[in-house]
């Protein structure tokens, strides 16, 4: 019982957000936050969908998010058939390397990577935020598939050198389809990373056709004239396609964050 | 970064001991090509890592108001004016109580809660009902830090938009208005460190309950037959034998709150009077409105060398007691 008052608890922001979303201002003002609208009021919604451009704050996230999870996955690939199976020398460095991106935090990389990116003129361009994500999520796919390249079955690739087959053979033809799950569960966290990365996009993407979805709530959170029920409506509409990414991916998320940590 | 997900860390390292690994054969034996695989990866590894760590770490000798300015040699000047900064002490501070939100109080709510879904919640009422919890627990692990953040900040408005003020006010029956992230410290730090253990909790929850998976059930029935109660058992078997999973998790969480950064921004803003900074937070700002970038270099150099150094010594304490194991 514990535990499902517990979950209870956790879900209550958001059951709050759905209960108070479809209140008109009024309502809301008279009201308190636990009983039910009223009526059905859309004006929130509404108000919301005309003063933002969430249609493009969606389309940028979805945009970023789907090019770093690919690209990421191929540096992935490519990175860990050099460590993993072809073992090359200083790979221990290499891996460390590596591992750096994934322990760095973001303000040693921001000042940098900003006067880079306005030297080039990437800012407020999404691939400043995909090229830099696409190293962040790589280097964690680098460390996992290196080492499991490392247990590689020797007969596979043995078989594929009988059949005459090129390094660039073995891997596309050989090895990847063996990896196809791992890749495709380190897919999906790069794309739910990506979209939920906060720190370096608020510094590279400042245009208001260049934000992403939580961009664009918090940046509404920080206009003063926004109304309240405007804002509860504006969370709950970016709350949707989490949980739409949620119900699609769930077995893959459960998995995946297992893998990463049990032997 | 982000503490919604945690990379598990410190595997990678790792490798298998045999002389004989996985290898191509190759006729002339050479492993000159793999180089070439290696080239996109290193190129961006180095433009989009390695260059802003150099340049940082150069910077913190340096004084440079940004631009076009020059910048001037300042030997350890930053590094010693650090020391003594006490903004940057109060947001080390602040980092004990992050801890506690982001690893102490999740971990061991995180182990409660996985046992009792996977003993009680499993076993009397089905796994589907178990698994579904399990999920619940694990939404706002997904949910952009941005998004969970503007949702508290609704909840704890200053004036009678707030719900929490809303709520007091029905209870108490006097009109109430308390200013949660910009009144006073207490409250503020106590908001956002509410925030933090809403978002961790789901993680330890999913991997420990994975790792019970493994625990022989057979512990737990020999336990039962000698009369130990529930929670004698949970306490007696449970830590130890998931104690590699606890690891991994205190381990990742405990970087996360060292680089913690998006709660605060969004909640209190750094505030009231700059008392909720975290180093990540002062960094950011100093990089922004400060007017020496060598100072806020400093200042991330610092932070960046302590994870480091964590990370170091868990994965070295990791690899010593898998020797003692094996």
């Amino acid at each position: 019982m514990l535990a499902a008052v517990g979950a209870l608890i956790i879900v209550f922001p958001i059951l709050l957000l759905l209960l108070n979303a479809f209140k008109s201002p009024v309502d809301y003002a008279n009201s308190s936050p636990l009983d039910f609208p009223a009526a059905l009021d859309f004006t929130g919604i509404q108000t919301f969908w005309e003063t933002q451009n969430f249609p493009r704050a969606l389309w940028n996230s979805i945009f970023i998010s789907t090019m770093v999870a690919v690209i990421a996955v191929v540096v992935s690939v490519l990175n860990s058939f050099a460590i993993g199976i072809g073992r090359v020398r200083g790979r221990t460095w290499i891996v460390l390397a590596f591992l750096m991106a994934n322990l760095v935090p973001q303000e040693m990389l921001f000042d940098p990577l900003f006067q880079l990116y306005d030297d080039l003129g990437l800012l407020s361009n999404p691939w400043s935020v995909i090229l830099t994500f696409v190293v962040i999520q790589s280097a964690f796919g680098t460390y996992l598939l290196s080492s499991l390249l490392g247990t590689f079955p020797k007969e596979i690739l043995e078989a594929a050198a009988v059949d005459g087959a090129t390094r660039w053979r073995t891997l596309r033809s050989a090895i990847v389809p063996i990896l196809r799950p791992t890749l495709s569960v380190l897919m999906v966290f790069f794309f739910i990373w990506t979209w939920n990365e906060f720190l370096l996009p608020l510094a590279f993407l400042n245009t208001s056709d260049s934000l992403t979805v939580p961009l664009l709530l918090e940046q509404l959170n920080g206009e003063r004239q926004t109304d309240t029920t405007t804002l509860i409506a504006g969370t709950l509409i970016s709350v949707i396609p989490t949980i739409i990414f949620f119900l699609l991916f769930q077995r893959t998320l459960t998995r995946g964050i297992t893998a990463g940590a049990v032997k | 970064m982000t503490p919604t997900l945690q990379r598990p860390a410190g595997k990678a390292a790792k490798r298998p001991a045999q002389d004989d690994p996985a290898r191509i054969p190759q006729r002339d034996a050479s492993k000159r090509g793999y180089w070439l695989y290696l080239i996109p990866g290193a190129v961006l590894v180095s433009i989009v890592i390695l260059y802003p760590i150099v340049r940082n770490l150069r910077l913190s000798f340096f004084h440079w108001r940004g631009g076009r300015a020059e910048e001037q040699f300042a030997g350890l000047e930053n590094w010693i004016a650090l020391a003594s900064d006490q903004e940057f002490l109060q947001s080390f501070q602040n980092i004990v109580l992050v801890i506690i939100a982001m690893v102490i109080v999740p971990t061991l709510l995180g182990l409660v809660i996985a046992a009792l879904l996977f003993d009680v919640v499993g076993r009397r009422f089905g796994a589907k009902l178990s698994s579904f919890l399990r999920a619940t627990y694990y939404l706002p692990q997904i949910l952009p830090i941005a998004v969970a953040g503007v949702m508290f900040s609704w909840i704890l408005k200053p004036n009678s938009d707030g719900v929490l003020n809303q709520f007091l006010t029905t209870v108490t029956g006097s009109d109430v208005q308390i200013n949660w992230l910009g009144g006073q410290y207490s409250t503020a730090m106590a908001s956002v460190m509410v925030l933090m253990i809403w978002i961790q909790i789901g993680y330890p929850v999913v991997i420990f309950m994975a790792a019970l998976q493994r625990v022989d059930p057979q512990l737990y029935e020999a336990a039962e037959l000698d009369g130990a109660n529930w929670f004698q058992r949970f306490r007696a078997i449970t830590p130890p034998m998931i104690q590699p999973e606890v690891f991994v998790v205190a381990l990742t969480t405990t970087i996360a709150a060292l680089k913690v950064f998006g709660p605060v921004f969004i909640l209190t803003n750094g505030g009231p009077s700059k008392s909720t900074y975290v180093p990540s937070f002062y960094a950011y700002q100093e990089f922004i409105r400060g007017t020496d970038k060598g100072y806020a270099a400093t200042i991330a150099s610092a932070i960046t060398i302590l994870v480091v150094i964590v990370a170091i010594i868990f994965i070295r304490v990791q690899n010593r007691a898998e020797r003692k194991e094996a």
